[in-house]
C-alpha cells in the first residue's frame, strides 16, 4: 500500500498550468485581427471539417487552440448560453463580455478542481461594434482568466513570437486584404525564425463583418473570394493603409 | 446543478453535455418550463378572447416563391391591430406566415428561427427544407393542447429549395400534418377567397413581379369577403408584407415596393371592383 506522499498546492498548480500549456502549444497557431469593418480571424487548418472559428451569435465569434474535443464542447456550451440568453431576454442582450466571463468561470473551474484534468485550450471570444471603438476581443486561457485584448491577438502554437511581430505591425483601420495579408505573414514564422509557406487550401478564414447587412455578421470566407483577397494585397490595400504596407515592404 | 442562464458563474453541466443539435430538445432537458408546448392551461369555459391574424398566402414561380400576409389581427369582431407583422424570415433561404393566436404564433416563430439558427451554429450546416418543414410540424403539434382550447396556430412556410432548385411550399393543420402544396397555397380566415382568387390567376409561368402581383390580388380578393382580413390601407399607408425567396435568399419588399404593388392593384380595381376576369372556357 502506497501513502500519498504531499504536494504543495504551488507545485501542484504549477504542473497543472505546464500540462495545459504544453498541450495548448502543440496545435496549429490562430491569429485574431481587427481591420476597418470588423474582425478576421486566420488560421492554417487542414480540416475542412473541423473547424477552429465560429459563429455563436450575431455579433460574438469563437476562435479557439488547443484540444479539438474539449473546446468543441466549450464552443457548444457557448452557443447553447447565447441562444438561452438571447430567447429569454432580447438579442442584444447577448455580449461578448457575458459569454467571456462564462467562459472564464468555467475554465477556471476545471483548472482548480483536482478531480478533473485541465482542459488544454485557449479561447478568443471576439465582438464586433458598430464602429471599430466598440469591437471588442477577449483572451481566454486555460486557467479562467480573461485578457482583454486591442488590435490583434494569437493563441496556440508559438503564439508569443506570433503576438509580438503583429504587434509591431498592425495598425487601426486596415483593409481586410492587407489583415489578411499580415495575419499569414505571422502564421508563416518558423520558431527558429525561418519562414514556409501556407497554401491558400489550407487556411481558414472567417469574418465578424460588420457591413454586413443581415442581423448575423458572421461569415466564412472560402474559395473564390479567399484567393482573391490573397492576391489583392498591394493594390487594393494601398489607399487605406499606406504606412503599414511600406513597413512590410522592408521587411 | 442548478440551471441559470442569468448567473455569471459556470457553464451548467447540461451545457457542456454532447447531444442533440436542436435547441429546442436542448430546452426540453435543461428547462422544459420555458417551451410554449410545455405551458399548462387551466380549464377555461367557451373561448379565450385573444388577437388572432388572419390570411396569409403564397405562390411559387421558376426562380422562387412569394409568400404574403394582410397587416390585420382580431378579436371578436374587433379589429385588435391594423399593423400586425404576420410574415417572418425563418432563416436565410425559407420564411413562415402564421394564422391564428398571436401571440403563441410569434413565439412559435422565435422558437423556430433560433431552431434553424441554432441547429446552423452546431452542426455547420443547414438543415434541408424538408427537415425544417418537419421541425415546424413538431413544433404545432406540441401546442395541440392549446389548439383544443380555440389558441390554434396554423402556419404556411415557403423556402427555396437548394438542393431541388425550387421554391417550395407546405401548408399544415392544428394537428401537426404537414402538406405540401403545389403551385399555390393559402390559410386563415380569408384563405377560402384568396385560394379561389389565385385558383383563377395562377399560372406557372409567373414572373417574380407577377407572382407579387397574384398574392396581393388575393389577399385583396380575401379582404373583399372576409371580415377579419384587412385590405390595403392608403389613408394610413399600411400594405401587405410581401416577401421573396430565391436562390439569393429572403428579401421583403420595402414599404415602397409592397405600396406600388398594392396601389396598382387598388387602381385596376377601382374601374374593375372584382378584379381581373378570368376566360370562361
Amino acid at each position: 500500500m502506497s501513502t500519498p506522499f504531499y504536494v504543495s498546492p504551488q507545485q501542484a498548480m504549477a504542473d497543472r498550468a505546464e500540462y495545459a500549456r504544453k498541450g495548448i502549444a502543440r496545435g496549429r497557431s490562430l491569429v485574431v485581427l481587427q481591420y476597418a469593418d470588423g474582425i478576421v480571424f486566420v488560421g492554417e487548418n487542414p480540416s475542412r471539417a473541423l473547424h477552429k472559428f465560429s459563429e455563436i451569435y450575431d455579433r460574438i465569434g469563437f476562435a479557439a487552440a488547443g484540444k479539438y474535443n474539449e473546446y468543441e464542447n466549450l464552443r457548444i456550451g457557448g452557443v447553447r448560453y447565447a441562444d438561452l440568453r438571447g430567447y429569454t431576454y432580447d438579442r442584444d442582450d447577448v455580449t461578448a463580455r457575458g459569454l467571456a466571463n462564462v467562459y472564464a468561470q468555467t475554465l477556471g473551474t476545471i483548472f482548480s478542481s483536482a478531480a478533473e484534468k485541465p482542459y488544454e485550450v485557449e479561447l478568443v471570444v471576439a465582438e464586433v461594434g458598430e464602429t471599430p471603438e466598440g469591437d471588442q476581443i477577449y483572451r481566454l486561457p486555460h486557467d479562467g482568466s480573461i485578457v482583454d485584448e486591442h488590435g490583434s491577438v494569437a493563441v496556440g502554437g508559438n503564439s508569443e513570437q506570433i503576438s509580438s511581430y503583429l504587434d509591431q505591425r498592425h495598425e487601426d483601420g486596415m483593409s481586410l486584404a492587407a489583415a489578411l495579408k499580415l495575419a499569414v505573414q505571422a502564421l508563416s514564422r518558423e520558431p527558429n525564425g525561418g519562414e514556409r509557406e501556407i497554401p491558400a487550401e489550407r487556411l481558414e478564414v472567417a469574418v465578424l463583418d460588420r457591413t454586413r447587412p443581415q442581423q448575423r455578421k458572421f461569415k466564412r470566407i472560402v474559395g473564390r473570394q479567399l484567393a482573391r483577397l490573397l492576391e489583392a494585397d498591394g493594390a487594393a490595400s494601398a489607399p487605406t493603409d499606406a504606412p503599414s504596407d511600406e513597413e512590410e515592404g522592408e521587411e | 446543478m442548478e440551471a441559470n442562464p442569468r448567473s455569471t458563474g459556470r457553464l451548467p453541466a447540461a451545457f457542456l453535455t454532447p447531444g442533440s443539435s436542436s435547441f429546442v430538445d436542448f430546452l426540453s432537458e435543461h428547462q422544459p418550463e420555458m417551451l410554449p408546448g410545455n405551458r399548462q392551461l387551466p380549464p377555461v369555459k367557451g373561448v379565450i378572447e385573444a388577437p388572432h391574424g388572419t390570411t396569409i398566402v403564397a405562390a411559387t414561380f421558376p426562380g422562387g416563391v412569394v409568400l404574403a400576409g394582410d397587416r390585420r389581427a382580431t378579436m371578436g369582431n374587433m379589429i385588435a391591430q391594423r399593423d400586425i407583422e404576420k410574415v417572418f424570415p425563418a432563416d436565410e433561404h425559407s420564411a413562415v406566415g402564421i394564422a391564428g393566436t398571436a401571440g403563441l404564433a410569434v413565439e412559435m416563430v422565435k422558437l423556430f428561427q433560433l431552431e434553424l439558427e441554432h441547429f446552423e451554429k452546431v452542426e455547420g450546416a443547414t438543415l434541408s427544407l424538408e427537415g425544417k418543414a418537419n421541425r415546424l410540424s413538431t413544433m404545432i403539434r406540441s401546442n395541440l393542447g392549446m389548439a383544443m382550447q380555440g389558441l390554434a396556430v396554423v402556419p404556411l412556410f415557403a423556402g427555396y429549395d437548394l438542393d431541388r432548385e425550387k421554391g417550395r411550399i407546405f401548408s399544415y393543420d392544428v394537428t401537426g400534418g404537414r402538406s405540401e402544396e403545389q403551385g399555390y397555397a393559402a390559410t386563415g380566415s380569408g384563405s377560402i377567397f384568396a385560394r379561389g382568387s389565385m385558383k383563377k390567376l395562377y399560372k406557372d409561368d409567373l414572373t417574380e413581379e407577377q407572382a407579387t402581383t397574384l398574392v396581393v390580388q388575393a389577399l385583396y380578393d380575401a379582404a373583399d369577403d372576409d371580415s377579419a382580413t384587412g385590405g390595403p390601407d392608403v389613408a394610413r399607408r399600411i400594405y401587405p408584407i410581401v416577401t421573396v425567396i430565391t436562390d439569393e435568399g429572403f428579401r421583403r419588399l420595402s414599404d415602397d415596393e409592397a405600396s406600388e404593388v398594392a396601389r396598382s392593384v387598388l387602381e385596376r380595381r377601382l374601374e374593375q371592383p372584382d378584379g381581373p376576369r378570368a376566360a370562361l372556357l
